[in-house]
């Protein structure tokens, strides 16, 4: 481990003395503030995007008949809304949370691997304007939906090989990211930060990057065989050459169940921070919290073909995949139960973080329930490909990973930018963005129990009641998202209150114990992880 | 969260005084399993909503009771192991409860042997195919005239006046009431999935596999679904529906269908016959 630290050191003599100035520091960056900085500007751009899309989705279903979009533009939308958000908003956002704070919280000066730390972000920028150029070509964008399902996948216009080779490369992307975090994280920690002592963030990351190495080879080969079976005569997934298409949803849930839990568990590391600090009480078995995450990670692997009921699998294997999706709600349960006696016989306050905490506590509970509901496989016959599961999935992911990066950035930005946001912007951005996001979902199970199918642009009339109060929480809860760039942006600017190191009252981990904004290099030899500081 | 309640509450009142626009729940169905779905869907969702009154109870309590402001002193317990193992062994057991009906309906749902009617549903971008191989009928069944009309962007035509609109096509498909239909679902192009929420069917339409269900509507009337497989541009525009009908109604449909297809098929020989005539016509040229 000492080497590993020296070795992290000596990379970075070059710049001992402060970043660069000018677009070097950017472009050149190997340190992980920087980089971990980019990641979260990164995705908040992408945000922005990916919600512009799902305004414009629900703009077209505000009322029965067709608008603005034709159908085929609709399922550009629809897809490429989830390709972004998934692969440009919410992951981004959790590797530039990794970035900035793994470090911080194990006392490591950086990265393990700085160089391949730049490399894995500026990846995707490119990535990105790939993905958003096949909306300019021929055919457009790709219209199958996210999940890419041959055939229908396969007739798409000049964007197929784009939309395939920009997911490639986040792919890569991601896999360098979750390199880098493990390193990080096994080889340089401080001397006394023993595995059951690391906060509870390094943890959920921890799992989530063994996740992502896990599966994102699993998705590249996925799309590697729609490829070869578009222009290379394959024909892994054709069933006129002996293929099967059903392997190809196989395989691609094999990807697209941890898939989930890469977006939530690092969310699960954020609120089991928040909540011990703003209730300024230790977290609720630590240990437990631990087994918990890896059981749920563990149990992602043998989960997948609940994605796929309906497509007609021998009847064993939906038990099997019944009961192992069930038995997800038990160490999830645990999490929610730890998290509520976290805040029993606290003494709590709710700020800004506290806030989003507490409303993904909620939230993400009414997810996992309606997620509980499409464990059961004949009431799922029903849910399944309805509006049922949007919701379900869109609680999951918006109230649920989307807030808990709220809840972080509200947290760790005074010790970024050393300045204190507004307080009073930042509960009217919280309740604003509650409010509204459960306007624009909640509906969302009543239109998929009457039987309305998700994907669709246009819908019959019984349906129009609740598209149009959806519509309605859609464009009030993207508005709310322009409150939160903007104290974002006057944090940033220095516009606020000083922030002290502390920042918040008394709360445990080391990367309270250096100054607020974090200077540019940081526990250059490595800290004493007293217990004032630690977890246990 | 006292807002989305009430939310929610307003949803309801207004959904119990308005008419069917505002339907929130899933449809019982006309099948002893779509009732079976419906029980099943029921049972775990009172689960839900009892776990979610006691941990919310809870959570409301402790932020209420528990805040600095009300000076409370923050303990600093931070285990305790016998009530982590009653809440790992009390979901347990519940699921245990959700999981044996669940898998006994499942059980029985599959069971699609000794059918009194074979149907073969085939999916096509963007309709469905018919056949009775019992009784020699097939056809098409696509979206009704007057709705695919009104789903054209600036058409002029107000959604609302269209009857079943985006729910209507020109031939649905005819079962008798109270026998057992199964339905092979096969697909020509890519994946569809065929829909009926009141007979709580849904199968994936997958080309190269034929999938197989079955029910057995217990009540006469039209039902009507949706294609629930993304399959491209026209998604949205090829609805199910069927039509239950007395035995004896069904046994007259079939003789008229027989006879219709008998003309059909005539016309359509003659048809392809003036073609070839016409196309030879051209290759003289």
């Amino acid at each position: 481990m000492t080497t590993a630290v020296a070795d992290a050191h000596l990379a970075h003599d070059a710049e001992h003395h402060g970043p660069p100035a000018g677009w070097r520091r950017w472009v050149f960056s190997t340190n992980h503030k920087d980089i971990g900085t980019m990641y979260l500007v990164f995705s908040l751009l992408m945000f922005m995007i990916g919600g512009a899309l799902a305004l414009a989705i629900r703009a077209e279903l505000f009322s029965p008949g067709l608008q603005f979009v034709e159908p085929h533009f609709f399922n550009q939308l629809t897809t490429m809304h989830a390709l972004i958000m998934i692969f440009g908003a919410v992951m981004p956002a959790m590797v530039g949370l990794a970035n900035w704070m793994i470090p911080l919280q194990i006392g490591a000066p950086d990265m393990a691997l700085p160089r391949m730390n730049n490399l894995s972000f500026w990846i995707l920028p490119f990535a990105f304007t790939l993905l958003l150029s096949t909306f300019f070509m021929d055919g457009g964008a790709a219209a199958g939906g996210w999940t890419m399902y041959p055939p229908l996948a396969l007739q798409a216009g000049d964007s197929f090989p784009f939309t395939i080779f920009s997911i490639h490369l986040m792919g890569m992307s991601s896999i360098m990211g979750a390199i880098n975090v493990i390193v990080t994280i096994l080889n340089m920690r401080a001397p006394d930060m023993t595995l059951l002592k690391m906060p509870m963030f390094v943890w959920g990351w921890l799992i989530t990057a063994y996740l992502l190495l896990a599966v994102m080879p699993v998705l590249a080969g996925a799309v590697t065989m729609l490829l070869t079976d578009q222009f290379f005569g394959t024909s892994f997934f054709l069933a006129a050459g002996g293929g099967d298409p059903v392997m190809y949803q196989h395989i691609f849930w094999f990807f697209g169940h941890p898939e989930v839990y890469i977006m939530i568990l690092p969310a699960f590391g954020i609120v089991s921070e928040v909540i011990p600090t703003f209730a300024r009480k230790p977290l609720f078995g630590h240990e437990s919290m631990v087994y918990a995450m890896s059981c749920i990670a563990f149990l992602s692997f043998v989960v997948w073909a609940h994605h796929m009921f309906t497509v007609g699998m021998p009847l064993t294997g939906q038990l099997f995949f019944m009961f192992a999706t069930m038995l997800i709600a038990v160490p999830t349960g645990v999490k929610v139960f730890n998290w509520t006696a976290t805040m029993w016989r606290g003494s709590m306050t709710f700020e800004t973080p506290m806030l989003f905490a507490i409303a993904f506590l909620f939230l993400f509970t009414i997810g996992g329930f309606s997620g509980l509901m499409v464990a059961i496989v004949p009431a799922d016959i029903q849910y399944h490909d309805s509006y049922f599961v949007v919701a379900h999935f869109h609680y999951v992911l918006v109230p649920g990973s989307v807030f808990a990066i709220f809840a972080a950035v509200y947290y760790w930005l005074p010790k970024w930018t050393g300045t204190m946001y507004n307080e009073k912007l930042g509960k009217l951005h919280f309740w604003l963005s509650t409010i509204f996001v459960n306007i624009l979902f909640f509906p969302m199970h009543f239109l998929g129990l009457a039987g309305m199918p998700r994907r669709i642009p246009d819908y019959s009339t019984q349906f129009a009641d609740f598209n149009a109060v959806a519509t309605i929480g859609a464009i009030g809860f993207g508005l709310s998202q322009l409150i939160f760039i903007w104290v974002v942006i006057q944090a940033i600017r220095g516009k606020g209150e000083r922030a002290s190191a502390k920042v918040w009252d008394n709360p445990k981990g080391l990367e309270w114990t250096v100054p607020s904004p974090a200077p540019h290099h940081t526990f250059e030899t490595p800290p004493k992880v007293s217990t004032e500081v630690a977890f246990q | 969260m006292t807002r989305r309640l009430l939310l929610g509450l307003a949803l309801l009142i207004a959904a119990g005084s308005a008419s069917a626009d505002w339907a929130i729940n899933m449809p019982q169905g006309v099948s002893e399993m779509s009732l079976q779905t419906y029980r099943l869907h029921m049972q775990v969702f009172w689960w839900c909503v009892a776990i979610g009154i006691v941990v919310f109870a809870v959570m409301i309590y402790t932020m209420v009771k528990h805040r600095r402001s009300r000076g409370h002193q923050a303990a600093q317990f931070h285990h305790n192991t016998k009530l982590e193992v009653v809440w790992t062994a009390i979901p347990v057991l519940i699921l245990l409860i959700m999981a044996v009906p669940a898998a006994e309906t499942l059980v029985e749902l599959e069971y699609n042997q000794n059918p009194d009617l074979t149907v073969v549903v085939t999916g096509y971008q963007w309709r469905w195919h018919y056949d009775y191989p019992d009784h020699d009928i097939s056809f098409f069944s696509s979206l009704d005239a007057r709705s695919n009309q009104a789903r054209r962007k600036r058409s002029g035509i107000d959604p609302y006046q269209v009857e079943n609109y985006l729910l209507e096509v020109d031939n649905p498909l005819v079962v008798p009431r109270g026998a057992k239909v199964r339905v092979l679902i096969t697909s020509k192009d890519v994946i569809h999935a065929w829909w009926v929420p009141a007979l709580a069917i849904k199968k994936d339409a997958i080309p190269g596999f034929m999938n197989a269900v079955w029910f057995r509507a217990e009540e006469s009337g039209t039902y009507r679904g949706q294609c629930a497989e993304l399959c491209g541009m026209d998604h949205a525009y090829m609805p199910v529906v069927v039509e239950v009908v007395e035995p004896e109604a069904f046994a007259a449909w079939v003789e008229a269908q027989r006879g219709g297809e008998a003309a059909q098929a005539a016309s359509d020989q003659a048809a392809a016959a003036t073609r070839i005539a016409a196309r030879h016509d051209i290759a003289g040229d």
